[in-house]
């Protein structure tokens, strides 16, 4: 009998093609789910086009730029990590995801930097100096906190899952010849960071 | 066992599923911790039907309140509530799960010849998942604050403004979506992964085409709702600015990305129940389907297509003309995919053997509402006559011919054809050839009149009304008790076959697709040996080897 047939008739209750194609499908409701806001960014960057010029002046570039090298190097080590163990080495692949979750952490710790100095200027939703800003001002500014905050969910969620696989890992669940846990996890890794190289841009570059 | 009545005796070869868990606890928890599909299926009925009886009592009490003009039942307030509860219990708790939460779990991996879904994990967590949103939808009623009062689509800006629980409900609606989701990935991976042997894409039966076309619809059109509802929450809770004018955002943007998800939507609702029907007709006239490619790739039209049409609910909310007319072209375009449908069903009945049992009748019942329902959308999906009827009780009456009409019908319909193999016993047929017909009066009674009324003027969602339409509503009212009457009769011969009815054999109706097949109820994990598919779906020349069994 082949593998699949196998899988077909419950001799075995693992199907690694399925479980990829669910993760895929997964992944794509959530490119949809930021696909909405990046509608509404578009819709009201058209609307206001110099507010929107004005406001992403207050962004700093540099954190930015930081977060995005930091996160694209963690999606590199959580590619080596899956590439570790379908060598075989278990130990290489453990310390590569956690390089990636600390690496997670500083993009944290940058982040919440960069909101507590916007706070600290009093640019935060509902204050003062912000409703007294022209309309576009406090769309962009509302955009920017909820898209960025959204994506701060997802690398906390995101750390987690591979919190979980550091420990399936060690305890022998996820091993050489089963990592499809591993795998799936790395792709919603790479989501996360795919989805903060459309918000850099948007937010911090175009200005 | 009693044999005298003429119906054969089933030979139990092995245990059903009911007698066998899948784990290792017996009683209740082998129902909650299960993650067998077919208990999955079941309790999603259990679950299903109660919200469906809460939402139709609170129908019943709007109706009472419009017996006649002067709006002394309710406050307007309440009525206000009243209605949105109806839609929201009514939309999201039944209609959209109802027939592939239960039929699509339940036979979808009997139909394709698989053991169960690809993740049966998953598809337990989903169950919670909408039980969890289920209860949040219900919490949200009795919190200080009281119950939501915006309308089942929350149009911005008074649900920012609004004082009562809409964030809760909203809430609410964000994780039934979710769990909506779960569901499409697991049928759609379970329909590429699990196809027995010999089960090509077009040997498929037309319900799992139908589910399988639905479930890309929830796993493509779910998202841009969750993400809408989360927003509308955040600015609520923060006043970030997003959608409310007052901080500069654009209410209309709201009802784009609302009808983006809630125009598919309708189609997650009545694409299953036309699978359904493709199952039905078949099988009470001993003839293969019509058409059965162009079904199943009508199917896939009506999905595709319904994801581009939903400027059609925002013709009077002030977008461009040039938008209105080509959303309104495309719309008339969905009207052939679906008449391809109708006409396929009608040309299969053509010289075939029709034996006129009650999961055809309400089949037929069917096709003359959803008829109605189809055409009259035609009415509102033309400019000029939309601005005549928008926001009347034309547009409420639509939409129940072909929700309820449609999707609810053929729930009642499959629950009569399925009924036999999900419990192993069989109703009486009497009581449900006389429930057709007074659920079809009711129905008529209590819809109909709405056309009228909604030409001649009466807006929607008003609680009172002048005097001139008293006549109409009075009828209206007669027909809501007609109706949740004849509901309540049906859940009835339910419960009494569940628990006296009759043996049913496995295969009381004649039908030819994998479930009639095997045993009544199943057994665990469907087949003792797996199915190799050599036939068509619909191919009844099969069943003389079938009885030979």
């Amino acid at each position: 009998m082949s593998d699949h047939e196998n899988v077909l008739d419950h001799k075995v209750h693992r199907d690694d093609v399925g479980a990829k194609m669910g993760m895929w499908l997964f992944l794509f409701t959530e490119v949809l789910l930021f696909g909405g806001m990046f509608l509404i960014y578009a819709v009201y960057r058209y609307q206001y086009p110099e507010q929107f010029h004005i406001a992403a002046m207050e962004l700093n570039t540099n954190i930015g730029t930081l977060n995005t090298i930091i996160l694209l190097t963690s999606s590199l080590t959580v590619a080596l990590s899956i590439a570790a163990l379908q060598k075989g080495n278990k130990l290489l692949s453990m310390i590569m995801l956690g390089t990636t979750i600390v690496l997670a952490v500083l993009f944290l710790v940058n982040k919440f930097f960069e909101w507590s100095t916007k706070f600290a200027h009093g640019i935060y939703p509902g204050s003062s100096i912000l409703t007294s800003k022209p309309n576009g001002q406090i769309l962009f500014f509302g955009l920017y906190y909820v898209m960025t905050g959204l994506h701060a969910i997802h690398v906390i969620i995101g750390m987690v899952i591979l919190a979980f696989m550091l420990n399936f890992i060690k305890r022998n669940k996820v091993t050489t010849d089963n990592y499809v846990k591993l795998e799936n996890s790395g792709l919603y890794w790479h989501l996360v960071d795919l989805i903060w190289i459309f918000l850099f841009p948007l937010f911090y570059l175009i200005q | 066992m009693d044999n005298s009545s003429g119906v054969l005796p089933v030979e139990q070869v092995k245990k059903s599923f009911y007698q066998e868990s899948t784990n290792k606890y017996t009683g209740i928890g082998a129902w909650l911790l299960t993650k067998d599909h077919k208990r999955i299926g079941l309790m999603y009925m259990y679950a299903i039907i109660s919200f469906f009886v809460v939402g139709a009592i609170i129908g019943l009490l709007m109706r009472l309140e419009l017996l006649s003009p002067g709006g002394k039942l309710f406050s307007a307030q309440t009525y206000n509530s009243l209605f949105t509860l109806h839609g929201v219990i009514m939309i999201f708790l039944f209609i959209i799960p109802g027939i592939p939460a239960i039929f699509g779990n339940f036979f979808l991996p009997i139909q394709i010849g698989a053991r169960d879904v690809a993740f049966p994990r998953l598809n337990l967590l989903s169950w919670y998942v909408y039980i969890t949103g289920a209860i949040l939808a219900l919490t949200s009623l009795f919190l200080p604050g009281g119950p939501i009062d915006t309308g089942w689509t929350f149009y911005i800006p008074y649900s920012v403004r609004s004082g009562t629980n809409v964030s809760l409900a909203l809430f609410a609606a964000f994780v039934l979506g979710f769990s909506s989701i779960l569901t499409g990935i697991n049928f759609v991976t379970t329909v590429h992964r699990l196809r027995g042997k010999g089960m090509t894409f077009f040997k498929m039966p037309l319900f799992v085409w139908a589910t399988y076309a639905t479930a890309w619809i929830q796993i493509i059109a779910t998202p841009v709702i969750a993400i809408t509802i989360l927003l509308v929450i955040i600015e609520r809770a923060f006043g970030v600015g997003i959608f409310d004018p007052a901080l500069g955002g654009d209410p209309i943007l709201f009802q784009h990305l609302f009808w983006i998800y809630s125009h598919p939507a309708v189609y997650i609702m009545i694409l299953p129940a036309m699978g359904v029907v493709s199952e039905i007709i078949p099988t009470f006239s001993r003839r293969t389907i019509f058409g059965y490619k162009q079904i199943a790739y009508s199917s896939l039209a009506i999905a595709f297509i319904g994801y581009l049409v939903w400027g059609h609910h925002m013709f009077s909310s002030g977008q461009s003309d040039l938008s209105n007319m080509i959303f309104s072209l495309l719309t008339f375009l969905v009207a052939l995919p679906s008449g391809v449908k109708i006409f396929n069903w009608v040309a299969t009945m053509y010289k075939g053997s029709i034996d006129p049992q009650p999961p055809f009748l309400w089949v037929m019942s069917f096709i003359v509402l959803f008829s109605i329902g189809g055409l009259t959308g035609l009415v509102l999906g033309s400019l000029a006559t939309d601005i005549h009827l928008t926001d009347t009780y034309f547009v409420v009456a639509h939409f129940h011919y072909v929700m309820f009409g449609g999707t609810g019908t053929i729930f009642i319909a499959a629950m009569h054809y399925w009924f036999p193999k999900m419990f192993g016993k069989m109703y009486n047929i009497k009581c449900a050839n006389v429930a057709v017909v007074l659920y079809f009066i009711g129905f008529n009674m209590l819809y109909f009149p709405k056309f009228i009324m909604g030409y001649m003027g009466m807006p929607r969602r008003y609680y009172n009304y002048l005097p001139m339409y008293t006549p109409y509503q009075r009828i209206s009212t007669y027909g809501s008790w007609i109706l949740v009457g004849t509901i309540f009769f049906i859940i009835g011969y339910f419960v009494y076959a569940y628990y006296r009815g009759k043996k049913a054999t496995s295969n009381p109706w004649g039908g030819v697709t994998l479930e009639w097949h095997i045993q009544s109820p199943p057994i665990m994990e469907n087949f003792e040996t797996l199915p190799v598919i050599t036939h068509d779906p619909y191919d009844f020349s099969q069943l003389k080897e079938m009885k030979n069994e």
